[in-house]
């Protein structure tokens, strides 16, 4: 493993599915503490690109390093076991339960070991105080701790969602659309929370709609447009409507 | 703190008006003081209508709370609430069970011709255990490795043909005899418990419910295996993808209703000294109205082991009042259809309240 490397390296991704060509020779780094926005307009290939790195995808061609480890051909649990958490749009949380429940949702901390799993007992008070530690570290705070995630705000949702995606100290944290569902101020919450994770040295992966908050968080923003890469640059005032013309096609002011 | 962040969703809120005044935020106030004692009595749900039964049937009749009636609701719903339980397991994962009162005859045909032809005790009671276990797991993999788009389908084609097995090893019949043990404990008494007559009031088969209930509660509230079964009924496709062995946790709770199936057949043989074959007919109705009365949900991941049970204990209660008052058993069954009715539109309005008591949380900055 090499210091220098990038925690992600992503090399001529490609990806097709049946006649329609959903990713073409993508390439991507992101580094430890980074937040690399992805943009594109729909069906640009951007969801394409993080299920294949999340595992839910395998490439037809091209790799994917994780710290120089190649973690191209392996499965969504192996990927999520070497450090990265994808936090879906849909968010896939379990609306039944509690947060704590939440957190541990297939990872249950339980004993003891000579049982096989799903015979072993919860250790309850362990999953809670472990869940309160990390939501008190993000600064997050809940009316009910105990609650069903169900009667929850869609930020409160959302912020459960991601820190439950950074609770096993994973190194790169994918977030799609995390902003899209809310209001203003619950957005800058979360945008806040995007912040101590790269505070905290871990890769964000980030993408959304909003360009005031990918102005706002990311380091560097890499435009897709029919699964192709078309541009790259830090997102800011200067060069927003060049990122706006990649996004939609719009090169040099002449669209296509 | 995030708490103010709910004001970013005021419009969801049709309270939000009230803020406008002070008269508006104390008339928001002492609403918010209703709603929260509305919401306190309807999520204990089914425990207050069996209250109100047990209030109601005790005024209108002098013997529903002897010792020897309280002792017959006991015996009498036993069967019902051992199926009820494992048919919680099911609804939990967004599953049904129909098979289990044919399963449960099945298994009291095999339970008493093995004890006819063998005499042995323990050999009997494992093949009446066997064959519900059987059953299930047949459910189960049926369900999820023969790709059934919906449970409902292979335990209905489960409750046909478990039904005409137990009529075709019996020849239609009745099956005399059961072994002792199981006489006992399907009719037995507790003498040395106080109250009631010498041979005693509380009956074995309340035992053996609150052995599987304390079990059942054990799977749920305390084992891992318990909290995948949530999970899968509350989030299937996340359960997947958080690594929870779906298939696995969904042929178990067939298996578990399944072999629950066997319990109560035991219980039934006991109860009759015998095993017939349409014993356990239109039972798995009973043990489904018991977990919906007992709030569960069927959109899976919502239900618990008491009130389960204390959906069992509502329809026994119910029946056993009106037998007391006399009242011709078909209006038995109409009021089952009331009841069920009745727990899932009061459990509709603890939604709804919730759902505007969240709302009111979310511009109340207290």
């Amino acid at each position: 493993m090499r210091a220098a490397s990038p925690l992600l390296q992503v090399r001529g991704a490609c990806k097709r599915f049946g006649a329609v060509v959903a990713l073409d020779g993508v390439s991507l780094d992101v580094g430890r503490g980074e937040v690399l926005a992805l943009l594109g307009d729909n069906g640009a290939g951007k969801s394409t690109l993080i299920k294949a790195i999340s595992g839910a995808h395998r490439l037809d061609a091209g790799t994917v390093l994780l710290d120089g480890l190649d973690i191209t051909a392996a499965d969504a649990m192996t990927i999520r076991s070497h450090g990265i958490e994808t936090v879906y749009q849909d968010l896939a949380l379990f609306d039944n339960l509690a947060p704590a429940a939440n957190f541990f949702a297939g990872r249950e901390l339980a004993g003891p070991g000579w049982l096989p799993r799903g015979l072993r007992l919860l250790r309850h008070r362990e999953m809670s105080d472990r869940t309160r530690a990390l939501l008190d570290r993000l600064q997050i705070t809940l009316p009910d701790f105990d609650a069903p995630v169900a009667r929850m705000s869609g930020g409160q949702r959302q912020a459960v969602a991601v820190a439950r995606a950074v609770a096993f100290s994973s190194k790169l944290v994918i977030l799609d659309e995390p902003t899209a569902a809310l209001g203003l101020r619950e957005s800058a919450r979360v945008l806040e929370l995007v912040r101590r994770l790269k505070a905290d040295g871990v890769g964000v992966v980030l993408i959304s709609h909003s360009m005031d908050h990918v102005m706002t968080v990311a380091d560097r923003a890499l435009v897709l447009r029919r699964g192709r890469t078309v541009g790259e640059a830090a997102p800011n005032a200067g060069n927003q409507e060049q990122l706006v013309a990649w996004i939609v096609g719009a090169v040099g002011g002449q669209s296509d | 703190m995030i708490r103010e962040d709910h004001t970013a969703l005021v419009p969801l809120a049709g309270a939000g008006k009230s803020l406008e005044t002070r008269a508006g935020a104390a008339r928001h106030y002492a609403g918010r003081r209703a709603l929260t004692l509305a919401l306190g009595v309807l999520r204990l749900g089914p425990v207050v209508i069996l209250g109100l039964l047990i209030a109601l049937s005790s005024v209108l009749s002098d013997v529903f709370l002897s010792f020897e009636n309280v002792g017959n609701v006991l015996k009498q719903s036993a069967v019902v609430c051992v199926l009820a339980l494992g048919q919680l397991l099911v609804v939990l994962t967004r599953g049904i069970d129909l098979s289990v009162g044919s399963n449960l005859s099945l298994s009291a045909v095999v339970g008493a011709s093995v004890w006819r032809d063998h005499e042995s005790a323990p050999l009997a009671i494992a093949a009446a255990l066997a064959t519900g276990g059987l059953v299930g797991a047949v459910n189960g993999l049926l369900y999820v490795k023969g790709r059934l788009p919906h449970p409902f389908i292979p335990t209905l084609a489960m409750l046909a043909a478990a039904s005409g097995l137990a009529l075709l090893l019996s020849d239609s019949r009745t099956i005399q005899g059961a072994p002792p043990i199981v006489n006992t404990i399907g009719a037995g008494r507790l003498s040395w418990i106080p109250g009631g007559d010498a041979i005693g009031w509380f009956p074995i088969a309340a035992l053996v419910v609150a052995a599987v209930a304390v079990l059942v509660l054990l799977v749920t509230r305390r084992l891992v295996w318990g909290r995948w079964i949530y999970c899968v009924g509350g989030n299937p496709e996340a359960a997947a993808r958080n690594g929870i062995p779906v298939p696995s946790v969904l042929v178990s709770v067939y298996v578990l209703s399944g072999l629950l199936a066997g319990v109560a057949a035991l219980l039934t043989m006991g109860k009759g000294n015998a095993g017939s074959p349409t014993s356990g007919a239109l039972a798995e109705l009973d043990a489904i109205a018991a977990v919906i009365i007992g709030g569960a949900s069927f959109l899976g991941g919502r239900g618990t082991v008491v009130n389960a049970l204390t959906g069992a204990l509502i329809i026994a209660v119910m029946r056993n009042g009106l037998n007391l008052l006399g009242i011709d058993p078909n209006w038995q069954y109409m009021a089952t259809g009331a009841v069920i009715v009745l727990a899932v539109e009061l459990d509709v309005l603890r939604a709804q309240l919730e759902s505007r008591f969240r709302s009111l949380q979310a511009v109340t900055p207290s």
